[in-house]
């Protein structure tokens, strides 16, 4: 794992060269991405009429599929700010689903299946504490043992408990007590009339603000408030300098005095109950019980937007709600939607080529990329729709995509992923 | 220092490299934990441990269960070695489950498509699976030495990728015909001529062994020569083990890294082999999945060596097969589950001490020898 940073430390070096004006972040290219993303959406929908690239049904399913992911990324966030992978996100979600739903059944409350499913993640976690940080095992031999036992763990508790109850089955638990969704009063109808009309930007303004503030679940809430209570705690708090520390230079955190065993435990133990949270929430809230293979590899694609987000949160964020997005329009109208969705790629593509040609002076990658905006415009004009089975998988292309074109510009943690022994030379 | 000389006392304390011995001695630690891990949790469900594990031992050593055993523990060796491969490279290529998946069902159809004399038919099905598996695995392969994604997260989204694209190839208007007798939907039946017939190498009992056993044994003869008997062997384990000396002596990092890769991919197109041609003939929708992550299991569990992956696929299988007693006994068979978990997770944490113990163990050794006066062998002077 070494060996890789070094050779994208390398290209990183090269690409610094290359391109003198150093891109800055800031409020300012944030609100005009934002609004160019929707300036683009809508007038994709207005050419290929896919109605559901910016309905408020889209919207809203988008923030509830992407609070799963979401959840799953800050898990890993945590853990991998702190030196620990954690490719063990998927089982301890596996574990928050059935601990999400027996909870809820169990004492009446969805609340409580919201505790549950966040301790059953915790114990994912601290199983991978013990053996990374106290046995030094590698990281990722460990998530992979966390998956099979976590899914054994569950598999075997649904039967043994779920199987007895009634309208419950061996792979699946009887429905679940429900959360009421929560709306901001006075907002929706108007909105709703707005979009209906489907004009040009207005409409589309009107179905993602009523998408974002209607039928909203208080879990979903609290998901997003994790984000920036995430980034205020790891980057603005003294005990998030110190967790830092351990996953850049484990050795000199510990020689001011800072107990690096302890902040590893917590942060993976932090990041087991994130993701359990994260699989609570789909047995709770996005569906109405436990469902066997409810996370469906959703715990892996949060760990990809975190890679897509760069280890920090607003990052993740933003790859959470792409992943969401694209996993949400393959549900409304897939084949329809998707298919439009090409034309915004192939769109994006083209910008890009321009970018690469005129800012960076970069011709071979401008037409490299140009290739790729044809293709995929060729592939847009030639069909009408894409098959079913391919509409799901729209995540995971993306980000392999996201990840072709990015993964050489990303900066993990320094000693993510190296083991630590108290009291070693270096 | 011979072992003779010294005295429990010193084996204790670790002043006497038992590198052989303690090494065995991990797995059986883990085994036994995840047999009392087993045992509370059956207590805790009301269920009597050690009748339960004598009753799944009784039923694993019936003739037939060991058939049953063997069959699967030939999926299981063929699957471990395909993760192995990446593993001596520090390759993390999870994306065993998809290569193979593919590879079954493309070369079920081609199988299934032709009519060739004999062998050649059979010889035919098995390279379009290692191309195919090979293929998949270049993707991820190409995607890290070109644009550095890491192998891990690739090759996790291929896996979806793949099932996607075998739900959509696996269809009446493409690859698929309906199987008779029954709503499932497989690729056209392999004839005759590509068939491998199953062996009765068991006496009691009217099942047969997969013929393809005897490919699994090769794959692992082949592994141990491609690995500790060739100048490539020893440059793919040069570079698992530091990349940085790796490429002083010479290795093109990249290059090894598409070859293992491709390599593990066309060990992985082999999984599906056995069952395909030694007993389901086509792919259906009901192929068995999820085998590259028991493969990685039983990987680990064998420290990727030829024998201990044998060792440890036929446990897998063992526990396996004799679960499904245990639903007679009103039992849920998933137990095996947690049981094959605690297993992994606890083999490796023993290792990992026995790794340890052993470190502390040669550092005792020397600098008693430097007390003592007689000069360490070997490496040592040089400090």
């Amino acid at each position: 794992m070494t060996e890789e940073r070094d050779t994208t430390a390398e290209m990183r070096v090269e690409q610094v060269e290359r391109v003198p004006s150093k891109f800055r972040f800031t409020w300012r290219t944030l609100l005009l991405a934002l609004g160019g993303l929707v300036l683009l959406l809508s007038f994709t929908r207005f050419v290929t009429g896919a109605v559901d690239l910016t309905s408020a049904g889209a919207i809203n399913a988008t923030v509830a599929l992407a609070v799963p992911i979401g959840l799953a990324g800050l898990g890993g966030l945590w853990s991998e700010r702190a030196g620990v992978v954690n490719i063990g996100l998927e089982g301890m979600m596996i574990l928050g689903t059935w601990g999400g739903a027996w909870g809820a059944i169990q004492f009446g409350s969805p609340w409580a299946g919201v505790l549950v499913g966040l301790l059953g993640g915790a114990f994912g976690g601290l199983l991978h504490a013990v053996a990374t940080v106290t046995f030094g095992v590698d990281h990722i031999i460990s998530g992979v043992a966390i998956n099979i036992l976590g899914l054994g763990i569950t598999q075997f508790l649904s039967k043994v408990t779920f199987a007895e109850m009634k309208g419950g089955g061996d792979t699946q638990s009887p429905p679940v007590p429900k959360l009421d969704p929560v709306s901001i009063p006075g907002i929706g109808e108007p909105l709703k009339s707005l979009e209906s009309q489907h004009w040009f930007l207005l409409s589309d303004l009107a179905g993602i603000l009523r998408g974002l503030t209607t039928n909203v679940s208080l879990v979903t809430v609290l998901a997003i408030l994790l984000i920036p209570v995430t980034f205020y705690v790891l980057w603005r708090t003294a005990f998030g300098l110190r967790l830092r520390s351990c996953g850049e230079r484990p050795v000199a955190a510990e020689s001011l005095g800072v107990n690096v065993y302890t902040y590893k435990y917590v942060a993976v133990v932090v990041s087991g109950a994130l993701a359990g949270l994260g699989g609570a929430f789909l047995s709770l809230v996005a569906s109405s019980a436990y469902r066997e293979g409810q996370t469906a590899g959703r715990g892996f694609i949060g760990l990809a937007a975190m890679i897509f987000g760069n280890w920090r949160p607003g990052g993740l964020a933003a790859g959470a709600g792409l992943f969401g997005y694209t996993d949400a329009l393959q549900l409304r109208r897939g084949g329809e939607s998707v298919h439009a969705l090409l034309l915004l790629v192939a769109v994006l593509l083209a910008g890009v080529a321009v970018y690469q040609l005129v800012k960076q002076s970069r011709t071979q990658a401008a037409v490299f990329t140009a290739a790729g905006a044809v293709a995929v415009f060729a592939l847009f004009a030639l069909t009408d729709s894409i098959p079913a089975q391919f509409t799901s998988v729209t995540p995971h292309i993306t980000t392999l995509l996201v990840l072709s074109l990015a993964a050489q510009r990303l900066r993990p943690p320094a000693a993510d992923g190296v083991p630590y022994r108290k009291g070693q030379a270096k | 220092m011979k072992a003779a000389e010294s005295s429990f006392a010193d084996r204790l304390l670790g002043r006497v490299r038992l590198s052989g011995l303690l090494s065995l001695a991990a797995p059986v630690v883990a085994i036994l934990f995840a047999a009392l891990i087993t045992s509370i949790v059956l207590l805790a469900t009301g269920a009597p441990p050690l009748d339960t594990l004598v009753i799944m031992g009784e039923y694993g050593v019936q003739p037939r269960s060991i058939v049953l055993t063997l069959n699967s523990a030939t999926t299981f060796y063929l699957a471990a070695i395909a993760v192995a491969i990446g593993f001596r490279m520090n390759l993390f290529n999870i994306g065993v489950d998809g290569q193979y998946r593919l590879a079954a069902l493309i070369s079920a159809a081609v199988g299934g498509a032709v009519v060739l004399p004999g062998p050649l038919h059979t010889v035919l099905v098995i390279l379009v699976a290692m191309l195919v598996g090979a293929g998949w695995a270049s993707i991820a392969a190409l995607l890290k030495v070109k644009r550095g994604v890491s192998e891990v997260i690739s090759t996790i989204m291929l896996n979806a990728i793949a099932t996607a694209l075998g739900s959509w190839l696996l269809n009446k208007e493409r690859l698929a015909v309906e199987v008779a007798g029954s709503n499932n939907i497989g690729t056209k039946p392999i004839a005759e001529s590509g068939r491998v017939p199953g062996l009765a190498l068991i006496p009691g009992t009217e099942a047969k062994v997969f013929g393809l056993l005897f490919l699994a044994i090769a794959v692992g003869v082949g592994y141990h020569v491609l690995l500790n008997r060739t100048r490539f062997g020893f440059d793919l384990r040069a570079t698992g083990q530091s990349e940085t000396a790796a490429v002083a002596s010479g290795v093109n990092v990249k290059k090894m890294i598409v070859i293992a890769m491709l390599l593990s991919g066309a060990a992985a197109g082999l999984i599906g082999m056995p069952q395909l041609l030694g007993a389901s003939y086509s792919y259906s929708l009901d192929f068995p999945t999820g085998l590259g992550f028991t493969g990685i299991a039983i990987a680990l569990l064998g420290r990727n060596h030829p024998v201990g992956i044998a060792f440890g696929a036929l446990l897998w299988a063992f526990l396996d097969t004799s679960s499904s007693i245990l639903q007679l006994h009103e039992i849920a068979p998933e137990l095996v589950a947690i049981m094959q978990g605690t297993i992994v997770l606890s083999v490796i944490v023993a290792y990992e001490l026995v790794h340890r113990y052993q470190v502390v163990a040669g550092q005792r050794r020397v600098s008693k020898e430097l007390a003592s006066g007689t000069p360490p062998q070997g490496e040592g002077a040089s400090a």
